[in-house]
């Protein structure tokens, strides 16, 4: 077992960057199918209205889908706008406020979009 | 001991000021990757009326019809032919990011690092999501 305390700790490969980075991606991947497949039912079907829009959403399976979406967009961007705010912003304060605002913003709009997508 | 102070000054190269931007001459690549940032935050601040819009498109027939109107008539004080070039806006900014985002994906997958790469993908990025921009624009506008 590598050494966690002393001089002699593991100081590198904590994994919390390659975390993120790696759900930044994963997450990024599950939005681009949601994507892809809604565009695909927009694009071949007919005229588009509310009947068939809501029709789309109505599916058991692209509600599935949607909420993986929306929970990906919620994780996804908080990594994004973390890092946005990191970058710029270098008062401990001011930069504590931003990712309270951001956290406060993307979960309060995920739970809006999944009111939207369960009330259906 | 050799003294330390008599060292000749090395050149230090900061993170470029913001007073700095206009003048600073970035590559392709560069111009992709800042606005991939830029169209992250874009989506970020507009992410309430893109649910707005979610909500009143589906909730129902009535609401549908607010949605279309949104478009025609206007939301508040805000015209329709502005709403248009917000929700142009967005695409714009979701295709971008959606492409850069796939150029990412292409050089981790396939270690396309060099400079030649770098700049040919991003300019096959600019291109495509302007050219899409345009095509989804004049739907939107025109037809």
């Amino acid at each position: 077992m590598s050494k966690n305390f002393g001089t002699q700790r593991l100081v590198v490969g904590a994994h919390y960057g390659f975390t993120d980075w790696l759900a930044q991606r994963v997450t990024a991947l599950l939005m681009a199918v949601f994507s892809v497949v809604l565009v695909a039912q927009l694009l071949f079907g007919g005229k588009l209205g509310y009947e068939r829009w809501s029709a789309i959403f109505s599916a058991q399976w692209m509600k599935f889908l949607a909420f993986v979406t929306i929970v990906s967009m919620l994780y996804h961007t908080w990594v994004g706008m973390r890092d946005v705010w990191m970058d710029y912003v270098k008062p401990v304060g001011i930069k504590l406020t931003l990712q309270v605002f951001t956290i406060a913003w993307l979960v309060g709009c995920a739970g809006w979009a999944v009111q939207v997508l369960w009330r259906l | 001991m050799a003294d330390t102070t008599q060292r000749p000054k090395r050149p230090v190269y900061r993170n470029i000021h913001v007073t700095q931007l206009a003048s600073y001459r970035l590559p392709l690549a560069g111009w992709v990757s800042i606005l991939h940032r830029i169209s992250g935050v874009l989506m970020f601040l507009l992410l309430p009326f893109v649910i707005w819009l979610f909500d009143v498109s589906l909730t129902s027939e009535v609401s549908y019809e607010r949605f279309t109107s949104t478009f025609v008539a206007g939301l508040g004080p805000l015209p329709g032919g502005f709403m248009k070039l917000v929700v142009l806006s967005l695409i714009w900014a979701f295709l971008h990011h959606l492409i850069a985002g796939v150029r990412h994906l292409w050089m981790d997958m396939t270690h396309s690092v060099s400079l030649q790469q770098g700049r040919v993908s991003a300019l096959i990025t600019l291109g495509l999501s302007g050219l899409l921009t345009l095509v989804l624009g004049a739907r939107l506008f025109f037809f």
